[in-house]
């Protein structure tokens, strides 16, 4: 058995999950939990199976068999806005966001779960959802100056600089008030100073109560940001433990660098 | 500001509509027939026109429409109902076959979806050639009646079609449908929903992930669709009073496409205007009318290439005044 670091019930639980596409096992038996108020990352080789566990954990995969459980409740291959509902949100890698609005309406969109109006409410503009639009602006408004996009919030989605983008994908998981929110390579394309920006804002995002779970190829920010972190090579989970941990473990290194015994260069590339 | 030239722009195409229209072509019943086509057509294109807005080429709609319109048919013919009963009905009846065909086929995306949808306009046909006990085949039902009276304790609010000149009575109904649908697309993306719609235009996968039921909006798009179509077929059918199996075609359902393509799919007035501006050029040129597949398919490959956002995307607003001004609507 793995050994889990805390006591009380996990925040999500992976249990023996598996995915299979034909005759390839992406997601083999892998097992982990996130407790509440952690960052925990998820790392390993190209084509390790990384993307599909994420997939699998936000509900957008279904899985071949294994469990997902959120909160104690199995939520294993639902659809992905029941998932929402629940709590647990994903963003997306690199621009996927909606490019031809601009940054403060892709973020009022996604308040989509607060909306106390129904359809036909929309329909008719009650007076419920009149204000809850009110409210949303001014909540999309307060969430986008936190991730410092407060500048470039009239802009139109597709005109924002690289950098701006990505937070702007995170502004709008934030908008869905997830408790446990999943960032698909938060750091990827970013020079050191905009990758240490970004982990100031993922930090402060777990501050606010907000559990994370990331999928992420830049290792040192890995190591820099993680409370605890999952390692997959070919579909199988072969370590997991603190960046402390993982950095010296012999599996580890052997799975990134091959079977050699060049001691130098394990560690520039695993340590931060 | 904006809401008094909404307001102004809204009351000058009403009276033109309502008015002038009718006033003008008082004499000729055909135009005025003509006309009232052209309302009806917008009415359906309207239906393609949000299909696009969700990011799907509806290519079905005359199969709808042609349900629509065999549904109001039999109603009327064969159960007697009155042709109001039989107009709601057939909204009804089309909207519950779009939700049951739409189902499985909306989660097909881009091409695919088009193709399927495609193939539903010679279906429809196909069906209402070989369910004669029902359709009466290839021979059609004919002698539609006209709408009779509506009276509500006594007074009466819709007269018999048959007691006044029943070229006005169609296209004050027509338009009076018209009127309804279209405010009805003004809600629908001027609100919540627009912002949905749109959101599922740009990226179904990411409307999902802040949980918005993106199977179930789908299916609400294309019913709202279905129902412009089943209200408009029944309405073309009773105004032509017969239906055939070739009342609408493969080709009708192309044509609501470019309707929409022509007058813009960034404005909700564009199914109407692209209707008006093509239906009534058409209609003038009557000589090149053997030509019109051959036309229509020129006109949609030019405006793809130098006005790939339709005729309302044009800045200074040619069509007259009546033409409310357009909302800078958020593509």
């Amino acid at each position: 058995m793995t050994p889990m670091p805390m006591t009380s019930m996990p925040l999500m639980e992976v249990k023996n999950l598996t995915k299979r596409f034909g005759g390839l096992a992406a997601v083999n038996d892998v097992t982990f939990a996130v407790a509440e108020g952690e960052i925990l990352s998820v790392i390993g080789p190209n084509g390790a199976g990384k993307s599909t566990l994420f997939k699998l954990a936000s509900s957008f995969l279904a899985a071949t068999s294994g469990k997902v459980f959120f909160k104690g409740e199995d939520i294993t291959s639902q659809s992905p806005h029941i998932a929402a509902r629940k709590g647990i949100v994903r963003t997306f890698q690199e621009t996927t966001i909606f490019r031809n609005m601009t940054a403060l309406d892709n973020v009022v969109v996604a308040h989509h779960l607060r909306s106390r109006a129904s359809l036909p409410g929309f329909f008719f503009g009650t007076k419920t959802a009149r204000e809850d639009e009110g409210r949303f602006r001014e909540s999309a408004s307060e969430i986008l100056d936190y991730l410092g996009l407060g500048d470039v919030k009239d802009m139109v989605a597709s005109t924002l600089p690289h950098g701006h983008l990505r937070a702007l994908g995170i502004a709008i998981g934030m908008a869905a008030e997830p408790q446990l929110l999943l960032l698909d390579e938060p750091f990827a394309g970013m020079n050191s100073e905009e990758t240490a920006q970004a982990i100031r804002m993922v930090r402060g995002i777990r501050d606010r109560g907000v559990t994370i779970i990331l999928v992420e190829h830049d290792m040192s920010a890995v190591m820099n940001i993680s409370d605890r972190i999952v390692v997959l090579n070919f579909g199988k989970k072969i370590a997991e433990g603190t960046p402390a941990e993982i950095q010296n473990d012999e599996v580890v290194i052997e799975a990134y660098l091959g079977r050699e015994d060049e001691s130098e260069d394990r560690t520039c590339t695993l340590k931060p | 500001m904006a809401k008094v030239k909404t307001a102004l722009g809204a009351s000058l195409f009403l009276l033109v509509y309502l008015v002038l229209i009718p006033w003008l072509f008082r004499d000729q019943p055909y135009r005025l027939g003509v006309l009232t086509t052209a309302s009806v057509l917008s009415l359906i294109s309207a239906g393609v026109w949000l299909m696009f807005y969700i990011g799907r080429i509806n290519m079905g709609q005359g199969g709808f429409a042609l349900v629509g319109g065999y549904a109001a048919a039999i109603l009327v013919s064969k159960l007697g109902l009155s042709f109001w009963v039989a107009l709601i009905g057939a909204g009804f009846i089309t909207v519950v076959i779009s939700i049951l065909v739409g189902l499985p086929l909306l989660r097909l995306k881009g091409v695919y979806f088009s193709m399927i949808t495609l193939s539903l306009t010679e279906t429809a046909r196909l069906a209402a050639q070989s369910l004669s006990s029902l359709t009466n085949g290839t021979k059609g039902i004919l002698n539609l009646p006209l709408p009779g009276a509506v009276e509500i304790a006594g007074f009466t609010l819709i007269p018999d079609f048959a007691s006044v000149d029943k070229h006005f009575a169609f296209y004050f109904l027509g338009a009076f449908l018209t009127i309804l649908g279209f405010a009805a697309l003004y809600r629908v993306v001027n609100s919540r929903l627009g912002w949905l719609f749109r959101s599922l235009q740009q990226n179904e996968d990411l409307a999902s992930s802040f949980g918005v039921d993106v199977p179930r909006l789908r299916v609400i798009a294309l019913a709202i669709c279905a129902l412009f179509a089943g209200i408009g077929g029944a309405f073309f059918v009773t105004m032509q009073q017969s239906v055939y199996p070739a009342t609408f075609t493969f080709q009708d359902s192309t044509y609501f496409l470019l309707y929409c393509f022509l007058g813009g799919l960034g404005s909700v007035w564009g199914a109407f205007v692209g209707t008006f501006v093509l239906f009534l050029s058409f209609e003038m040129l009557q000589g090149l009318n053997q030509y019109q597949p051959l036309i229509y398919s020129l006109i949609m490959i030019g405006m793809m290439l130098w006005l790939p956002n339709g005729l309302l995307s044009i800045k200074p607003p040619f069509f007259g005044p009546g033409e409310p001004k357009k909302e800078e609507a958020r593509p």
